[in-house]
């Protein structure tokens, strides 16, 4: 039997890939595990796909087929934590929010911070349903005291580094980890929060704080902790990407150094641009507690408004698992953190599309190209011969965050029973269905 | 007339005719603390756990005599004698206590959120003696009753609260009864203990207490710790002292029968000196008499409102 043109073939779709410019109806041809073509249905074809087995053609008619979304900041816990999730875990959690890649903070035990530990995390994903690249550590243990091995660390795999859950207090540490990242051309992701100014806040400092009396984790920490990595960005070189903003002051910040043409770009997560602190009062609900903490209105729009002109660059979401019996206690007594990489799709639509401060199009490159232009990544683009990561969603499905239906090993999320819009359809890792709904 | 809840987690909920309630009834029990056989049966067969994860001698005591004398049964729990310091969380050990039949707790934890957290994870009625820096409800209605006993209202009343803002329930839980009862409120303090935004309190916002005093009628004046000075907060207890110590001299600017308090305990000679700390405008030793009422009133109304199931 004569071996059929395409693997797959995703049919009558719209297909968004910012890479490309491109935005309208067409289909997506996938052989060997990559993108052949995308084009509208010639007879010809009608006629070559007609021998195809029907699960080797997927119906997108009325969703959309973008290039399998990237999401740039995850936790997987794993090696250390693998009771709140593993990488088989996370990346089906990935698959199912509609993610083919996930970039994976070294915040482990023991960290990120040498390549056997990258080899081992990437060994672990070899079966996953979704592609995983590993973020290493800046500094050995993640402590800010010593450089942990960069170069080896970038030879394993590596595609950054950072000290995520912590901030690089000292600014000579960080001056010569940005410096010495340039010789591998790799950015250093910070997680800009000043140790000092927020030493055991739990929450935002504001009247809800003070109302509540509960220590704060000032903005002016996060705008403090940006503006110095920016100074030194721009000083030694090298590349600077800035996890998490909060802030409106931090935006700003950023906004500004790129307009001067430091070499920075920034994420934002959904709980940044969908929560407020007057949120955390009415039930104390500990999964409400992440850091940087959630803020007020005026910062929530800040953020908003830097995605739409583009000073925010990625969406990410953060996901940080944490155990049921680890969050099930007082406010401040619990872990930082909430899930989200199977909630982020379905907030972008509900917070940012539907509102109308993002086009479909917009909100795609934050989570395609972008991402992978800033780590250097295969992917996030159905261009010709690029891996068939690809995702269908299912634009206007309504839905609601159940605990229950999370993949994640995980249910710690500050979004349960929310009504979302928005949600992922098919979701196809290497030319693979590794989640249909 | 009933309290909504069947819980009093703090003041800030807390409606005028509800705090009025609390008076009220607290008046009687004043009454039945100075009989000579101070103990009434109304609370008999009720089993009270005094939940108490934080140092405390006065509320604790309060609490228990309070419930003594409502013929409650009473069982104390302190964080140092117990399983916690084997690691147990409060929600199991609230879940285990409870196991034995207990229909009221009375908690104090570090832990903003605390008493509420207990609500959602027990069956009992649920009262806050003090949740982190957040509220103590008991105590502001008892220095409500207090002030409501010497002058016969609040309403109008010019009260200032003096000291760390910051780190004080005392003052949330007062600064929200007060202003719910129509009295005029202020606070003052150094401005490192004011937390962000306090003006949105919707209260007088003072760093002199010279202008925070000036045509008050009640002082109430919170104690200041020696580790608010150790993190920095402020250079010496010598300078806190000379900035906003209460003394006779500062009194003078005080309406006429004006009023001293302190919820205790005090550090003589740093934020109050002796001299007005004993003398006879001071209602400090009243306030500990009057909390036992207020106390009793709040154990006999929210016994009333067992669990609707």
């Amino acid at each position: 039997m004569k071996k059929p043109k395409y693997d797959l073939v995703i049919k009558c779709g719209r297909v968004i890939d910012p890479a490309l410019g491109f935005g309208s109806e067409a289909d997506v041809f996938v052989k060997d595990a990559k993108i052949v073509k995308i084009t509208r249905m010639s007879k010809a074809t009608k006629k070559e796909i007609s021998a195809l087995p029907e699960e080797n053609i997927i119906d997108a008619s009325g969703k959309l087929v973008t290039p399998g979304l990237i999401d740039m900041h995850v936790h997987l816990r794993e090696p250390g934590r693998e009771d709140k999730e593993t990488i088989i875990t996370g990346c089906r959690a990935a698959a199912g929010g509609g993610f083919t890649t996930v970039c994976c903070m070294p915040n482990t035990t023991p960290a990120i911070d040498n390549q056997e530990t990258v080899k081992f995390v990437l060994s672990r994903a070899e079966d996953a349903d979704a592609r995983v690249y590993v973020v290493g550590a800046i500094t050995k243990a993640l402590e800010g005291k010593e450089l942990a091995e960069i170069g080896d660390l970038v030879a394993g795999g590596a595609v950054a580094i950072s000290d995520d859950g912590s901030y690089v207090q000292n600014p000579e540490i960080m001056r010569r980890a940005l410096e010495y990242a340039k010789m591998f051309d790799i950015p250093i992701i910070t997680h800009a929060e000043d140790e000092f100014l927020f030493a055991g806040g739990v929450m935002n400092e504001s009247y809800e704080g003070t109302r509540l009396g509960m220590k704060g984790r000032p903005a002016v920490g996060e705008v403090i902790a940006v503006l110095r990595d920016v100074r030194l960005c721009d000083f030694v070189g090298g590349k600077l990407h800035v996890a998490h903003v909060s802030t409106a002051g931090a935006v700003e910040a950023i906004r500004q150094a790129k307009k001067e043409g430091v070499n920075v770009t920034a994420e934002a997560c959904p709980h940044h641009f969908t929560l407020t602190d007057d949120e955390i009062g009415k039930e104390f609900d500990p999964n409400l507690k992440v850091n940087p903490p959630i803020r007020t209105k005026k910062d929530v729009d800040a953020v908003i408004r830097c995605l739409v002109d583009g000073s925010l660059d990625c969406i990410a979401s953060d996901h940080a698992p944490h155990s049921e019996e680890e969050k099930d206690v007082e406010f401040d007594q619990a872990p930082s953190g909430m899930i989200g990489l199977e909630t982020t799709l379905g907030l972008v639509k509900t917070q940012l599309i539907d509102k109308g401060f993002l086009s479909w199009a917009d909100a795609i490159r934050k989570m395609t190209v972008n991402p992978a232009r800033i780590l250097r990544l295969p992917g996030g683009t159905l261009e010709k011969d690029s891996v068939a990561d690809i995702t269908i969603i299912d634009p206007d499905k309504k839905w609601t965050v159940k605990k229950d239906n999370f993949r994640s090993k995980s249910k710690n999320s500050a979004f349960i029973g929310w009504k979302l819009s928005g949600k992922v359809f098919c979701t196809i890792l290497g030319g693979r269905v590794v989640y249909r709904s | 007339m009933k309290l909504r809840s069947r819980h009093l987690l703090g003041l800030e909920e807390t409606t005028a005719s509800e705090i009025k309630l609390i008076l009220d009834t607290a008046e009687s029990f004043r009454e039945i603390i100075e009989r000579p056989i101070k103990k009434v049966p109304t609370l008999r067969g009720v089993t009270v756990l005094n939940l108490f994860y934080e140092p405390s001698t006065r509320t604790r005591i309060s609490f228990e005599l309070a419930e003594k004398r409502l013929s409650a049964d009473t069982i104390n729990f302190s964080r140092a004698l117990s399983s916690v310091t084997k690691g147990e969380s409060l929600k199991d050990t609230v879940k285990n206590i409870e196991a034995l039949k207990i229909n009221m707790i009375v908690v104090r934890h570090a832990s903003t959120g605390a008493p509420y957290f207990l609500t959602q994870c027990t069956g009992s009625n649920i009262i806050n003696a003090g949740d982190g820096r957040h509220e103590h409800p008991t105590q502001a209605l008892l220095d409500m009753f207090t002030i409501r006993r010497k002058y016969g209202r609040l309403e109008g009343l010019r009260v200032v609260l003096v000291g760390d803002v910051k780190h004080s329930r005392v003052i949330r839980s007062n600064i929200w009864g007060l202003k719910t009862m129509g009295a005029s409120v202020a606070i003052c303090g150094p401005s490192t203990l004011l937390p962000y935004e306090v003006e949105e309190f919707g209260v007088d916002v003072y760093t002199h207490l010279d202008e925070a005093m000036d045509g008050a009628d009640v002082v109430n004046v919170m104690r200041i710790q020696l580790e608010r000075q150790q993190a920095g907060l402020f250079p010496s207890m010598r300078e806190y002292t000379r900035l906003f110590c209460v003394t006779k001299e500062r009194l003078k600017l005080l309406n006429k029968n004006y009023t001293i308090m302190h919820p205790g305990p005090m550090n003589r000679g740093v934020e109050i000196t002796s001299e007005v700390a004993d003398s006879s405008s001071s209602v400090i030793l009243e306030q500990v008499t009057n909390g036992q009422a207020v106390r009793m009133a709040v154990l006999y109304l929210l016994s009333g409102k067992q669990r609707e199931e």
